[in-house]
């Protein structure tokens, strides 16, 4: 299997060729004609008739489906998506029959033995062809949805109360839409196993699980994982992990979102918050380079979970375990909330961000050339890469960041583990490869000539630089989100924003520069780094702050030249391709 | 909509004396003025040894009831927080780690569930959207307490004071449901 999800090629920046003409098809859906493409990307991206659900979508009509997933193989099995059609009828001669008005004359598709009765089609598989006329809301397609919601819901246990998928569950949308209220079913439901152990981030509820096998295709044709099946026949089917408890790969959470009910749910955020009080906010993943995509659920300041967000150009609509569930240090209560600062020999006294700035000021404003150097890190953002970079050029510094690596996976983890190592390169604070001048800068405090030290968000200590060299500096300027060795070496501490208590950019391995917006306050005294790093460049260099994260990117877009002519507002949720 | 403006009629040379409008007030005091002394009808009661009778369907505070096993009926879905439009309840959901419902087949209750007294407005919106039969308005009317803390009713104090309910305990009869089912042996609690 190939893997159809990762990224697909960012389009070049440069106006593309003409593309050929696409060639198109008629047909009408609810009685508005339509210009349809023959062919458009199946799951895989290659192209595909197109199917009666694109032509409706192409015309503004949503139909209902369960099976259907733009990015799985079609499966066809829940019958949703049915909908009554009529093609143009052909007469003996083989040529159109006509109304009295000169229209082509339509044949309604009906049951053959029972041409009184109207014959659905499911408009996820089925090909559309020319003059085709698709009913999305006609009477019999109403009654065939009402039918296929009845006998969904013959076995279902309705436990919406206790469901984690209530609110936002497609059983009860579809149900409030296109069921009808009542069941004609009197005998009783077939029970099956509830909270199954599937994997150890899966619980699954067979009673729930209305057999639409997405999650079995996307672990084996996504994931490449082949874990899930259907067990048991008839109103006893099931869906069972091949080894009991094992479906663990790195990515079955998307099965969670994937699966249109309340069957599949995640461990980690079962029975924490209902759907309907999460404030949902556009970010970044942080995890590694890839930058997927993904919404941030939180309520009055605190994160309940991540989802992954939609961008083909990135992430498709998937993201990996690991990442989805890397958003608890946000709220651990060891978090930095206070300005600190370690008067010569004295003992560390909080004061106030002023006073911080100002001292950070006088001890930057002092510095021989060269007699600083910074340590940035790449998970910082890159306007306050580019704030940084202003500071180190003032003081003709030596600076540099710190590598993260891993092993990367087929699908979308990358070997980077810094989502933003190219914003780092890009603003110019390392080379292409991270810790080359840590060396230098090790050398620089032994022998004294580098008497103060930046550090953002890295923990030098492991990286050669022990308490012992840290202690010989007369300043080490430390902003930081969690508390470390080098934070607590620090003689200034500044405490920093998590990404998803701050608005910024990043630049993902593939050069695909994308914003996140912020969901919830940074606790205590932290404040965005990109806030009182404006400060501080203004009393370093005298240079006036921007009013907003716009006028800070957009400034920022003209000093650095690969950003050159993209504006905040052009970057979009889906992010722009930039030169690296 | 459609909205339609009636004209307000002008008040005559007597009316603007406010001479009716007291006189009429005057009428209604002498009238219980001669009740209260001549035919012993007292209309006021000496509150609080004396209390009126709470009708039926009075909405008073609304507490958390029982089961008639005892169990907790509330199964925190959250849609009373949700629709109390003084935002007076709080609930603290299970969470994964949280204790599981009291009775089998539930599957959860709520950790902790508020509900702030001095902002209650006795609307009956979470009684009506309770899908459990789990919250009812009941005939306190009179809550008072020496600090906001005290105003705010916990979980505990809610069941002790909401009582039993008996109804038709949908999850007991599921569980029966399913341990009687025989061709699909399943797991149950
Ligand atoms: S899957 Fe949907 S309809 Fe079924 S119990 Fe859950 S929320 Fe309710
Ligand atoms: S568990 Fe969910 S995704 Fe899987 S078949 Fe059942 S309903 Fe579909
Ligand atoms: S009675 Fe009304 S105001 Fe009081 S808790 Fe219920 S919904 Fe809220
Ligand atoms: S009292 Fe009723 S509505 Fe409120 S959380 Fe409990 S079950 Fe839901
Ligand atoms: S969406 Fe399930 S059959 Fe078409």
């Amino acid at each position: 299997m190939s893997a159809p999800a990762a990224p697909s090629t960012p389009p070049a920046p440069a106006p593309a060729p003409a593309a050929p003409p696409v060639e198109t098809m008629t047909v009408k859906v609810n009685g508005k004609t339509v210009q349809v493409p023959k062919t458009m990307p199946d799951w895989q991206g290659k192209p595909a008739p197109t199917t009666m659900l694109q032509a409706a979508r192409i015309a503004g009509v949503d139909i209902p489906h369960y099976c259907y997933h733009d990015k799985l193989p079609v499966a066809g099995n829940c019958r949703m998506c049915l909908v009554e059609f009529g093609t143009p009828m052909i007469g003996p001669d083989r040529k159109p029959v006509l109304n009295e008005d000169g229209t082509p004359k339509i044949a309604r598709s009906v049951l053959p033995y029972e041409p009184g009765t109207a014959r659905g089609a499911i408009a996820c598989a089925t090909p559309i062809s020319p003059g085709m006329e698709i009913y999305a809301d006609s009477k019999a397609t109403q009654q065939m949805r009402e039918s296929v919601l009845e006998s969904l819901l013959i076995n279902h246990p309705l436990d919406c109360t206790i469901c984690d998928q209530a609110g936002e569950c497609k059983l009860q949308e579809y149900s409030v839409q296109h069921g009808k209220a009542g069941s004609q079913f009197v005998e009783a439901k077939v029970h099956k196993p509830k909270a199954v152990d599937l994997g150890p981030r899966i619980v699954l509820d067979d009673e729930r699980c209305i057999l639409c096998t997405r999650c079995i295709r996307f672990t084996r044709d996504i994931a490449g994982d082949d874990a899930l099946g259907i067990v048991n026949r008839g109103s006893y089917n099931t869906i069972g992990a091949f080894e009991p408890g094992r479906f663990d790969n790195n990515y079955t959470l998307n099965t969670v979102d994937l699966c249109p009910v309340g069957a599949l749910t995640s461990k980690d955020f079962r029975f924490k918050m209902r759907v309907w009080f999460l404030k949902e906010t556009k970010s970044l993943c942080t995890s590694c380079g890839t930058g997927c995509n993904i919404t941030i659920g939180s309520r009055e300041g605190v994160i309940h979970r991540y989802e992954p967000r939609d961008n083909d150009a990135v992430n498709g609509p998937w993201m990996c375990d690991s990442g989805r569930l890397n958003y608890r240090w946000i709220g651990r209560a060891d978090r930095l909330k206070e300005v600190l600062r370690t008067s010569s020999g004295g003992p560390r006294e909080r004061i106030t961000w002023n006073a911080a700035l100002e001292t950070a000021a006088d001890i930057l404003r002092r510095a021989p050339q060269g007699g600083v150097a910074f340590v940035v890190s790449a998970r910082q953002t890159n306007e306050e890469l580019f704030l940084l970079k202003k500071l180190a050029t003032h003081t003709g510094a030596l600076t540099d960041s710190v590598p993260r690596e891993g092993d990367p996976d087929r699908l979308l983890v990358s070997a980077d583990r810094n989502p933003n190592s190219n914003g780092v390169r890009l603003t110019g604070m390392a080379f292409t490869e991270f810790g080359f001048n840590l060396l230098k800068i090790a050398d620089g405090i032994a022998l004294g000539r580098i008497r103060t030290l930046v550090v953002f968000g890295e923990d030098l200590t492991r990286e050669g630089l022990g308490p012992e060299l840290l202690a010989k500096l007369d300043a080490l300027i430390v902003s930081d989100i969690l508390p470390n060795a080098t934070t607590a070496a620090a003689t200034l501490l500044l405490p920093g924003a998590a990404h998803a208590e701050k608005r910024g950019t990043f630049v993902n391995v593939k050069g695909r520069l994308q914003r996140f917006q912020k969901a919830v306050e940074p606790p205590g005294d932290a404040r965005p780094e990109s806030e009182f790093l404006q400060e501080l460049v203004q009393a370093v260099t005298g240079e006036e702050p921007a009013r907003s994260i716009e006028g800070l990117f957009n400034r920022m877009a003209a000093g650095v030249p690969a950003f050159a002519g993209v504006e905040w507002a052009r970057i979009g949720d889906a992010g722009v391709t930039v030169q690296l | 909509m459609s909205t339609k403006v009636v004209d307000r009629a002008p008040l005559t040379f007597y009316e603007r004396t406010y001479l009716p409008a007291i006189l009429g007030g005057l009428k209604v005091t002498a009238k219980h003025f001669a009740d209260t002394v001549f035919k012993g009808k007292a209309v006021t009661m000496q509150y609080p040894e004396e209390r009126w009778v709470v009708p039926e369907g009075y909405r008073g505070a609304p507490y958390l009831v029982k089961d008639q096993d005892g169990a907790t009926k509330c199964v925190s879905c959250q849609l009373c927080e949700f629709v109390c439009p003084p935002k007076a309840i709080r609930i603290t959901p299970p969470g994964s780690e949280g204790r599981p419902a009291d009775r089998a087949n539930a599957e959860k209750m709520p950790r902790e569930f508020e509900i702030n007294m001095l902002r209650c407005i006795f609307c009956g919106m979470c009684q009506e959207v309770c899908p459990e039969e789990a919250i009812f308005l009941q005939k306190d009317y009179s809550i008072t307490g020496e600090n906001r803390e005290s105003m705010i009713f916990n979980k505990e104090k809610l069941l002790s004071l909401g009582g039993t309910h008996a109804g038709i305990q949908k999850w007991k009869h599921k569980l029966e449901e399913a341990r009687a089912q025989e061709s699909f042996p399943v797991e149950t609690p």
